[in-house]
């Protein structure tokens, strides 16, 4: 419940900053809806085993799913990446977040 | 060809990109190392074609953990199909910004290298979440892609471009962690039918498709799309044509087929919304005024008609929409480089600043003629033969309105095109058609000298490829024909695809 809770807050947020008008709050809005997926990613593979998952070391049926783990990994470093980049974006023509985009 | 080689078609240009990344190597090189894995991988998806033609299924599981984990590489019929025209466009689109001098950007050739590198991934993987990965591997250049090159609106759009796409990113891998948390897995072997099953997976999978509609421009999605591809170079927007929004196309035809088993309840979602993507886009290029934003809005619509074989799911729907999908990647990268070429050449892509191309570059209008004759669909060409398989298909399936649709919607298309000859390649060149240019070594201050612009042969040599090869696909139509069926055949009964995922 924790969880689920925790990623609609992060989800309210993100959304919420995702429709103001600066670049550099539309990618605050991205770092928490990167958290709020992650999150889902984590509680997809259940939270309540939490054992390592070293075969031979710990019983099946108390280690965790090792596989969203590696998801999130991966996708943590993805979300990075763009997040850099697009605070170059932010970065570069100073205050065009201010015009009409049309 | 041993199944076992298919990841090298990721690992090649991935290698090669690094290499020119690191080293500073000499431009003849650069080009070299450029074309070379394209080429590599062209010919090595002619081999795949040949082997698959008859239905096989290659597969190879690299890191075979217990349990089946693995990152499975997979080719059928339909992922070699987009295997070698992709790679097809890939070289074409390279010698093209060759041609015009883009590869002079620093890190341009490393950057379509790991495009194609992803590229390939995306069409081999049997597995949602290396999809994702792969997908990422594919958008990363494009962002850099996009904003390097092209006018100064690239900045604006590439800010457009790069937040819708992590967007949709974000909500595919929503769409992943809900299909693994319901299904436990997101190997598509297992996944197979799984959607059908179970009413949870199939919520997961709807968001994993939503993300894909919006990648590949789907009405009512598709603003992104118009807004952000005519700001960057013209052989960057003919790769993205080909690459970007198809990639999305292939990954729903794949993953309607395989996890939902082409569930028929889904009909009517499919052809009203395509249906409203095939009118709207269209109707929207009525309205532009420059060559490559009439294009896109065209490349919308079209969407729509391939999209629509998927919808209608039979045997004569899915060889057709794999037979336009083909067609379309051809016909679009042609038209996109033939009016880059004027653009490159002519300083400017407005139709009222053009005129009178025909008369000045008549191979270049021959090459346009004949790419946007077979968009609009009239015989000999590819286009006829992708509509009239289509049309029949919806007029089989019953779903005769939009039948009628797609027809009325052709001569729209038509009209357009019409109108894009009527103001580029006839009527009187403008006064500023000749335009000033500085001789190389005049200083500041001097006389520039009029010269009438002209499209140099490498420039014009990609455009003439493609339109040949889509008037080969027109006159040839049943060689493509007999593999689109194959293809589809493999989509109606995945039991082949699941057991090689499975291996």
């Amino acid at each position: 419940m924790t969880l689920a809770l925790t990623i609609g807050v992060l989800v309210f947020g993100a959304v919420f900053l995702m429709l103001q008008r600066g670049l550099v709050r539309i990618i605050l809005g991205f770092v928490m809806l990167g958290h709020a997926v992650n999150l889902m990613l984590m509680s997809a593979g259940g939270v309540f085993r939490r054992a390592q998952p070293l075969i031979g070391y710990n019983p099946a049926d108390v280690v965790s799913d090792p596989l969203p783990q590696a998801f999130v990994l991966t996708a943590i470093v993805i979300a990075f990446s763009i997040t850099v980049y697009m605070l170059t974006l932010a970065a570069t023509g100073s205050d065009d977040d201010t015009e009409d985009l049309s | 060809m041993s199944a076992a080689l298919l990841p090298l078609m990721v690992a090649v240009p991935l290698s090669a990109a690094g290499l020119l990344a690191l080293a500073g190597l000499p431009p003849w090189l650069n080009r070299v190392l450029l074309l070379a894995p394209s080429a590599g991988t062209l010919v090595a998806s002619t081999v795949l074609l040949w082997i698959t033609r008859d239905g096989t299924v290659l597969s190879h599981n690299v890191a075979l953990w217990p349990d089946g984990i693995a990152v499975p590489f997979l080719v059928d019929a339909f992922s070699a199909l987009m295997l070698w025209t992709t790679s097809l466009l890939v070289l074409v689109c390279a010698a093209f910004a060759i041609a015009v001098g883009d590869d002079r950007t620093s890190y341009f050739c490393p950057l379509v290298l790991v495009l194609s590198a992803g590229v390939a991934g995306a069409l081999m993987t049997g597995d949602l979440f290396n999809m994702f990965v792969f997908i990422e591997v594919m958008l990363l250049p494009a962002y850099g892609l996009l904003a390097m090159l092209g006018s100064l609106r690239r900045l604006r759009s590439g800010r457009v471009y790069v937040t819708l796409n992590l967007l949709t990113s974000t909500v595919f891998l929503a769409g992943v962690a809900l299909v693994y948390g319901a299904a436990g897995t997101v190997n598509l072997g297992r996944l197979a039918g799984a959607a059908a099953d179970s009413s949870m997976v199939a919520v997961g999978m709807g968001v994993v498709l939503l993300a894909l509609s919006v990648k590949s421009a789907v009405v009512p999605v598709h603003g992104w799309l118009a807004r952000t591809y005519p700001s960057t170079s013209p052989a960057v927007t003919a790769l993205f044509s080909g690459l970007h929004t198809k990639i999305a196309i292939y990954a729903i035809y794949r993953l309607y087929a395989v996890v939902f088993d082409g569930d028929s309840t889904y009909l009517w979602i499919g052809v009203v919304v395509f249906g409203a993507t095939m009118v709207v886009g269209v109707l929207a290029a009525v309205g532009e005024e420059t060559t490559r934003s009439i294009l896109v809005f065209h490349m919308i619509s079209q969407i729509g008609y391939i999209l629509l074989g998927v919808a209608l799911f039979t045997e004569l729907g899915l060889t057709a929409g794999i037979f336009y999908l083909v067609h379309h990647m051809i016909v679009k990268a042609s038209l996109f480089l033939s009016t880059g070429a004027i653009e490159k050449a002519h300083g400017t892509g407005a139709l009222d600043r053009l005129g009178g191309i025909a008369a000045r570059e008549p191979l270049l209008a021959i090459a346009f003629m004949v790419a946007a004759l077979s968009l609009a669909g009239i015989p000999p060409f590819s286009g006829f033969v992708a509509k009239l398989a289509l049309v029949a298909a919806a007029f089989q399936a019953g779903e005769w309105v939009v039948a009628v649709v797609a027809v009325a919607v052709s001569l729209v298309t038509l009209m357009s095109m019409l109108k894009i000859w009527g103001g580029v390649f006839w009527g009187v060149a403008p006064e500023e058609a000749d335009r000033p240019v500085h001789g190389p070594h005049t200083e500041a201050g001097s006389t520039p000298v009029l010269v009438r612009p002209e499209v140099p042969a490498a420039m014009l040599a990609p455009c003439v490829v493609l339109a040949a090869t889509t008037s080969g696909i027109g006159l040839g139509a049943a060689v493509l024909l007999d593999l689109g069926s194959t293809a589809a055949a493999n989509l109606l009964d995945t039991s082949t695809y699941v057991e090689a995922v499975l291996g």
